[in-house]
């Protein structure tokens, strides 16, 4: 089979050292596929992507007139991450998040980092995701981020880098969750010889970490998912955690403040709400004070949440901290509020609106990749070393007409991961989005996350949006770990 | 629970059975034109005017002939209550309360989704019977399946309401049908070819075999009574407003004969006048007075349930 011959070239493998050398973490995973042949995989592939079609793991696309929804491409090949490793990004994500939270904390409340001269005030004020309507709210707990979704890639030189914190709405713990499912119904053999860490209890973290919002006398607090409708692109996604949950999926008209209360409206009258685990952005949250022209929120909830009546997972207002030049600060938030050096490196940035790094960004424009600071999803940024001239002199011209909005970073060469392509296996690059849980005492990381894979041949773009696809991430337990059961005693 | 969500399953039960409703007309009356005698015009008017909906496909289509009813009722996207819009409105409703009901009345529903437009692309005129009883069996397994596998709670009664309400509204349509169907003249009442046309009509409503099983004769009045008062037929209008009253009752928890809102009231008013006519006296105030009266009576009830139960601006 053709895994012997597999050659990672010139990039960090994840499961090869070298050309038909594998990873000693993937050693027998790649002899047990070597063993099933290539028809047997892609026979597996197909079976996978049935099952995830008929579980109607899909989502939908903007552009698309009749709602069509697709699968989100999956690949039978998995990704694993060893366990030393693992410990490592888990140390790091939790420095990171525990950092971000403070800062998230302080920014809205005495903004201590500013008045010390660490971050301008003007790129805090001018960033859009910046709420003054959030000054002065004492979230429940003290957390802001409760559920985190931190972009990682993978350099040529094996390094980690933190790409994107994604503190606002992150999506895609769904995909991961029904990944493995699938994979554990068609490989089940494997799963018992790798020893994977098990994922499948994130909604029980999840709604764990919502409960514990409520205020604690009440006996049974009412928890819902508060989602934008079902022509969202991640509705799937908001369906499946409030059944996975057993909590209400809710839309914005079905929400309604009386008497100082969010309350739901059900055939029995009105209901309280105690917890939102809202997937409704920051500006459609509520028309009266944000976007007045949005359907999607619940008019005057901000109040009722100023007040302490209903708990917001996420806090309204971490947005600041997903612009890309706020991003460049998170080390240093880590070595102010932690006094501690961070652990997971950020991707050197430059930011346009200092002169120096403007016109050095100006020079390179075709070695560095420009995103604009505030748009996800792939959209709006320029790959300066596939661009065409027209292009980069488009954004020189966007740079210099709005030096804030505009950061560029060093083309990363992201790490690639075996993946069936028809018949063949090739090399294709990939990131990873581990999901964290921020419960005010402690930060849980799931184990894995969501690693997406670019199917394009040479791409770099792992968005849903733009042609990227799904692997199953394993993160593998320490043996040292495992002990085993004791046996029943039988009779001598 | 949610009314929004309570909404979308009565909505989701009522639009799949209008589509298999749908099949049924257009199956009857298919099959009366098969037998006219020769040289008899093909009518396809009545089918149209029992919708309701005439002015809307004279200015649509113009010509009433077969080609055009059949691809206003079965697969126009813009016209509401075509099979096919049916079925993009039942799935959208499924699709916004999939947390609630099992998956596999999703997949039924789904299935059942895709099957239809599929069939939009070109069907000749003689592949339609069988596209008719595809509508009509997906219908019932849907019913079948959500019976077997939701948990018969609130949700489910509002389900069952939406569908016993609708099926109660297109009995009526259906009888209707042969009221417009012209005979050549007044003699031909009572002929082989009324006859005839009376078995064409009941076995749209899947009602010719167990009518024959309690009435043996076909008579104009005894078919009328069947679909209208039986109480053991699950199609006749009787059954299915006294079984929606039960789902009603099964909501609020109010005993069965009492009231305590619109929605009770006005269907356990329904009921309790079905119960006690019989067919002498829904013929002489006139039969088709009586089916339209009926026709409002139930849209009554399914304002009543949403001004009770669904309207989201109500609390």
């Amino acid at each position: 089979m053709q895994l012997e011959a597999y050659d990672p070239e010139d990039f960090y493998d994840e499961l090869f050292l070298a050309k038909g050398q594998p990873r000693s973490h993937s050693a027998s995973l790649i002899k047990w596929m070597q063993n099933l042949g290539i028809e047997q995989l892609q026979q597996h592939q197909q079976t996978a992507q049935i099952a995830l079609f008929k579980l109607g793991v899909t989502f939908n696309v903007y552009s698309d007139a009749r709602g069509v929804e697709r699968i989100f491409p999956f690949d039978i090949i998995p990704r694993i991450i060893s366990a030393q490793e693992w410990q490592k990004l888990e140390r790091g994500l939790k420095q990171r998040i525990a950092a971000l939270n403070l800062f998230l904390g302080d920014i809205y409340g005495e903004q201590q980092i500013l008045k010390d001269g660490k971050i301008p005030a003007e790129v805090i004020y001018s960033a859009p995701g910046f709420l003054k309507p959030c000054l002065g709210i004492k979230p429940p707990t003290g957390v802001w981020c409760h559920i985190t979704g931190t972009d990682l890639v993978r350099d040529r030189d094996g390094q980690w880098y933190v790409l994107e914190d994604n503190l606002r709405v992150p999506s895609g713990v769904s995909y991961v969750l029904e990944n493995r499912r699938v994979m554990k119904s068609t490989f089940p053999d494997i799963f018992q010889t790798m020893l994977v860490k098990p994922i499948d209890d994130y909604p029980s973290h999840l709604l764990e970490s919502l409960l514990n919002l409520a205020p604690p006398y009440l006996p049974n607090p009412t928890v819902v998912v508060l989602t934008p409708g079902i022509y969202n692109s991640a509705y799937y996604e908001h369906s499946f955690l409030a059944q996975q949950m057993g909590v209400e999926l809710v839309e914005g008209r079905d929400l309604v403040v009386v008497d100082g209360y969010l309350q739901m409206r059900t055939t029995k009258g009105l209901h309280r709400v105690d917890v939102v685990y809202r997937r409704v952005d920051d500006d459609f949250l509520d028309p009266v004070v944000f976007r007045p022209d949005s359907l999607l929120g619940v008019p005057g909830l901000m109040e009722v949440y100023q007040q302490g009546r209903v708990a917001l997972a996420n806090a309204p207002g971490t947005g600041v901290a997903d612009d890309k030049v706020v991003y460049a600060y998170v080390p240093e938030m880590i070595r102010y509020y932690l006094g501690e050096e961070p652990i997971l490196s950020n991707v050197p940035t430059y930011l346009c609106w200092q002169e120096k790094d403007r016109d050095y960004v100006l020079k390179n424009l075709d070695s560095l990749v420009v995103k604009s600071a505030n748009e996800s999803g792939g959209y709006g940024m320029l790959v300066g070393s596939t661009a065409t001239e027209a292009e980069c002199q488009q954004f020189a011209q966007r740079i210099l007409a709005n030096p804030r909005n505009y950061i560029a970073q060093p083309i990363l060469s992201l790490s690639r991961v075996p993946t069936l392509i028809d018949d063949r296996i090739e090399g294709r690059h990939v990131d990873l989005r581990p999901y964290i849980i921020h419960r005010g005492e402690e930060i849980y990381v799931h184990p894995g996350g969501l690693t997406r894979v670019a199917l394009k041949k040479g791409s770099l773009v792992v968005n849903s949006s733009q042609g990227g696809g799904s692997k199953d991430t394993w993160v593998l337990t320490s043996e040292a770990a495992t002990s085993k059961p004791t046996n029943n005693q039988s009779q001598s | 629970m949610l009314s929004r969500v309570a909404d979308s399953i009565y909505w989701l039960n009522r639009y799949i059975e209008r589509a298999e409703n749908v099949a049924r007309f257009i199956d009857v009356n298919l099959h009366l034109m098969l037998d006219l005698p020769v040289g008899m015009t093909e009518q396809w008017q009545p089918l149209v005017y029992t919708t309701g909906d005439l002015e809307l496909f004279q200015n649509r289509y113009g010509k009433l002939n077969a080609e055009n009813v059949i691809q206003f009722l079965t697969f126009d996207w813009d016209y509401p209550h075509s099979i096919i819009s049916c079925l993009q409105r039942a799935r959208e409703n499924a699709r916004s309360i999939r947390e609630i009901i099992s998956s596999e009345m999703w997949e039924e529903v789904n299935d059942f989704y895709l099957m239809v437009k599929e069939a939009s692309s070109g069907k000749p005129l003689d592949a339609l019977p069988k596209f008719f009883t595809q509508v009509r069996m997906s219908s019932h397994r849907f019913a079948g399946v959500m019976d077997a596998t939701m948990t018969h709670n609130e949700g489910w009664h509002f389900g069952q309401v939406g569908r016993l309400l609708e099926r109660a509204d297109k009995t009526t349509r259906i009888l209707d049908v042969k009221y417009f169907f012209l005979l050549p003249s007044a003699e031909w009442v009572g002929t082989p070819l009324d006859q005839i046309q009376w078995i064409a009509l009941l076995k749209s409503a899947s009602a010719y075999e167990m009518y024959r099983k309690c009435q043996h004769r076909i008579t104009p009045s005894s078919v009328a009574e069947f679909l209208i008062l039986n109480r053991q037929f699950p199609r006749s209008i009787h059954f299915c407003l006294w079984q929606a009253e039960q789902c009603l009752h099964e909501i609020t928890s109010t005993p069965v004969g009492t009231w305590c809102n619109g929605a009770e009231r006005s269907l356990g008013r329904l009921c309790a006048q079905l119960g006690y006519l019989t067919i002498d006296d829904i013929i002489q105030s006139g039969l088709h007075e009586f089916l339209d009266q009926m026709q409002s009576s139930i849209n009554e009830v399914g304002n009543q349930i949403y001004a009770t139960f669904l309207a989201l601006d109500n609390c």
